[in-house]
């Protein structure tokens, strides 16, 4: 089962690489992580999409809990929840067609330009992973010259929080 | 009062209550060496390689349940600690190590001695600190203790650049006397709820039995777990690193559990139908076979850390909490519910257990006329009253001292479970003999372990640290050649220690006094004598019996039940 897991750990030098460590060291699987400040700058909040077996994830997340830089931890596909991931998508855009072609995905797919030149365009898209994972393949006929993806992050829907 | 980054450090570890820092010096840490040089209340104590600092400063903790504090130079000093580290974060045992690092400009440029100290230990630490500002230096140091001894206990490192120590800035210093962190807060206190569904389960057990580890020692709870465990008349066994925490004299200990434990205990815990796991881990040296574990069982599990709970072994009901605290809420509970205790399924149970004593395990053969190992632990548990504190390094020697030293109190027996570090025992008992100077302290060590971590009989003179080193000599790694007795068809690659230095005139090179003992009528006059020099240092060297094997064995990946009894008195 997939999993995303939400934490917030203190903005301290070496705490992603205790996250990362954790993981080989334990040999979890790992599909994306992200990580940014928080409105407080102090905190840093990390977003991790792993898979494994209820019993993998509980310890998993037990692991993440017992590190001494994390403040709270929240496994947030247990409840309704948004996710969400960014990506650039950089495209030929040569021929008219092509650039009305690709105009048009994007269009259908809710994605904006934010980049043309002369050969190509670039693409910004946002949605869950599979939203990405389809324009990728209807970007197929086109050929895609580069593609950049933040990894998910999440939050969870109504009431339910995770802050101190 | 204002002072530099080095003597932050000094005071610091002054106010905290540090006696003694374990400790060699070096180029990062010059301006800390200089000011201990310039006070007397910190004691240092010159060990001779940095993995003997860090020994020593475990096994200090480990007799003393205080923090065992080490202090090392950058780079070499820093790698050369991480294997004490290392066995000191397998076994939870509370050390802070300070490593000097190059100046804070330097880091990063593979200056001289330079190592990433926090990269490097970050997977054997239970936290670590690189600090990046001399105005961090005493609030850091005191959250380094503080991590280290709360909770599940752990070494923590705290990395400090040679130009925070300058001695030429000076700025305030204060003793911080409380710490708070948002992001670590141990659990201390039980569940209420769950410690009522536990005892509930405990009391209607009818073949009940308790299984208990290292963490009751730690907690220093060994008080609770024995009226716990007299109140409830259960048999009880213990760990490898929870001997000492329940009397080992007692009737109701069934000996030590797991490959090489008793019939009895690995028995009882195969049928059993309640087990009470107190502050143990279900390491795979004791389930054996997990899916074979207490089948069965409905298994309690208490201990302070959640990440212990249903790691290797899925448990019914889960106490998260420290042992001490847990164990007293139950014991007043206790009371009220005791008397739905099933008195005679209670001593059917015992009446198996006793039958599986009656095996008697642990023979081994009386009347050999070359020295049996197990014969010198006995007698060393008798010459010591059972009293002195016992330190192994590891191996055949560490299992027969396990299995045949009866532990009558905690903190007694210091040895590297987790990690399995050969090296450890004779720098743990330095530390052992610092904390306590006037204690019986003996190591018992074999050929190959002791060489490990020889170097340390200098420290041992230099300080007047009379320990009792029982080498127990068979010229082989006695647990490696057993090993390839059993599963390799007996070829013995590379377990053979042909060349051994001559261990007496060792001994008396370093300063000391060397036994050599050859016949067991000379065993027990032997480590009379040695024990009688209350003030030297005496390394035993017994030659030993070359082909003993220990016995009883579950193989690895057996279980619990499949047990090999030694082949004279094979049963099943």
């Amino acid at each position: 089962m997939r999993h995303i897991i939400s934490l917030l750990m203190e903005n301290e030098a070496g705490a992603l690489s205790r996250v990362a460590g954790l993981f080989s060291a334990r040999g979890y699987n790992i599909e994306s992580l992200t990580v940014a400040p928080t409105e407080d700058p102090t905190l840093s909040r990390m977003t991790l999409v792993t898979t494994g077996s209820e019993d993998i994830v509980e310890q998993i997340t037990k692991q993440l809990n017992k590190l001494v830089d994390v403040v709270k931890l929240a496994d947030i596909t247990d409840g309704e929840h948004i996710e969400r991931e960014l990506m650039l998508i950089k495209v030929v855009a040569n021929t008219a067609e092509q650039r009305e072609e690709v105009k048009r995905m994007t269009d259908i797919f809710r994605g904006r330009v934010i980049d043309v030149k002369d050969a190509n365009f670039t693409i910004e898209i946002t949605g869950d992973g599979t939203k990405l994972d389809a324009f990728i393949e209807a970007m197929q006929q086109s050929d895609i010259i580069e593609t950049v993806r933040s990894g998910a992050t999440g939050i969870a829907r109504g009431s339910k929080c995770l802050h101190i | 009062m204002e002072l530099s980054g080095a003597e932050i450090v000094v005071q610091f570890l002054k106010d905290e209550g540090v006696e003694h820092v374990f400790g060699y010096p070096g180029g990062a840490v010059l301006h800390i060496y200089d000011a201990i040089f310039r006070q007397d209340d910190v004691k240092h104590i010159l060990v001779r390689h940095e993995q003997g600092a860090t020994h020593a400063a475990d096994g200090y903790a480990r007799a003393t349940g205080k923090p065992g504090v080490a202090l090392v130079t950058s780079g070499p000093g820093a790698t050369n600690a991480i294997t004490g580290i290392a066995t000191a974060y397998l076994d939870s045992i509370p050390l802070v190590v300070l490593t000097g690092q190059v100046p804070r400009a330097f880091i990063g440029s593979d200056a001289f001695q330079e190592v990433d100290a926090v990269g490097i230990s970050r997977p054997c630490v239970k936290h670590n600190f690189l600090v990046k500002d001399v105005r961090d230096l005493a609030l850091t140091l005191k959250k380094a203790f503080y991590v280290a001894s709360t909770g599940r206990p752990g070494p923590v490192v705290v990395d400090i650049p040679k130009d925070t120590t300058d001695p030429g800035v000076k700025i305030p210093y204060e003793y911080p006397k409380e710490i708070s962190m948002r992001s670590y807060n141990p659990t201390v206190k039980g569940h209420p709820g769950q410690i009522k569904r536990a005892l509930d389960l405990i009391v209607g057990a009818r073949r009940p039995m308790l299984y208990t580890g290292g963490g009751v020692i730690l907690s220093n709870a060994s008080e609770a777990l024995t009226e716990f465990t007299k109140t409830l008349g259960y048999p009880i066994t213990n760990t490898l690193m929870g001997l000492g925490a329940y009397p080992g004299m007692d009737k109701q200990f069934v000996g030590m559990l797991g490959m090489h434990g008793t019939y009895e205990a690995n028995m009882a815990m195969h049928e059993c139908d309640v087990l009470v796991a107190i502050g143990a881990r279900f390491d795979d040296r004791v389930t054996g076979d997990v899916k074979q574990f207490c089948p069965n069982a409905k298994i309690i599990h208490i201990d302070i850390d959640p990440s212990s709970i249903s790691k290797n072994v899925r448990v019914d009901i889960p106490i998260v909490g420290d042992i001490k605290a847990v164990l007293s809420d139950m014991l007043k509970e206790l009371k009220g519910v005791k008397k739905n205790i099933d008195s005679k399924a209670l001593e059917s149970w015992w009446k198996q257990i006793d039958k599986w004593r009656g095996t008697d395990c642990l023979r081994y053969d009386r009347n050999s006329a070359l020295i049996k190992p197990q014969f010198v632990i006995e007698k060393l548990c008798e010459v010591t009253g059972g009293d002195a504190f016992v330190t192994s390094d590891v191996g055949q020697h560490q299992m027969f001292a396990a299995q045949f030293y009866q532990f009558n109190k905690p903190r007694r027996w210091i040895n590297s479970g987790g990690l399995g570090t050969m090296g450890f025992g004779m720098p743990a008992a330095l530390g052992v003999q610092v904390a306590y100077p006037d204690a019986p302290v003996a190591c018992i060590t074999g050929e190959s372990s002791i060489q490990m971590c020889i170097q340390e009989l200098g420290t041992a003179l230099q300080y007047t640290l009379p320990i009792k080193l029982i080498n127990l000599n068979n010229s082989y790694m006695g647990m490696v050649r057993q090993w390839q007795e059993f599963f390799y068809d007996k070829r013995y690659s590379q377990s053979h220690m042909e060349v051994q230095p001559d261990f007496v005139k060792l001994a008396e090179a370093y300063g000391h006094i060397g036994m050599q003992i050859t016949k067991p009528e000379d065993v027990e006059g032997a480590l009379k004598e040695a024990f009688a020099m209350k003030d030297r240092l005496v390394f035993l060297d017994f030659v030993t019996d070359e082909k003993e094997n220990v016995y009883p064995m579950i193989a690895a990946g057996k279980g619990q039940h499949e047990m090999h009894m030694a082949p004279e008195w094979e049963l099943i």
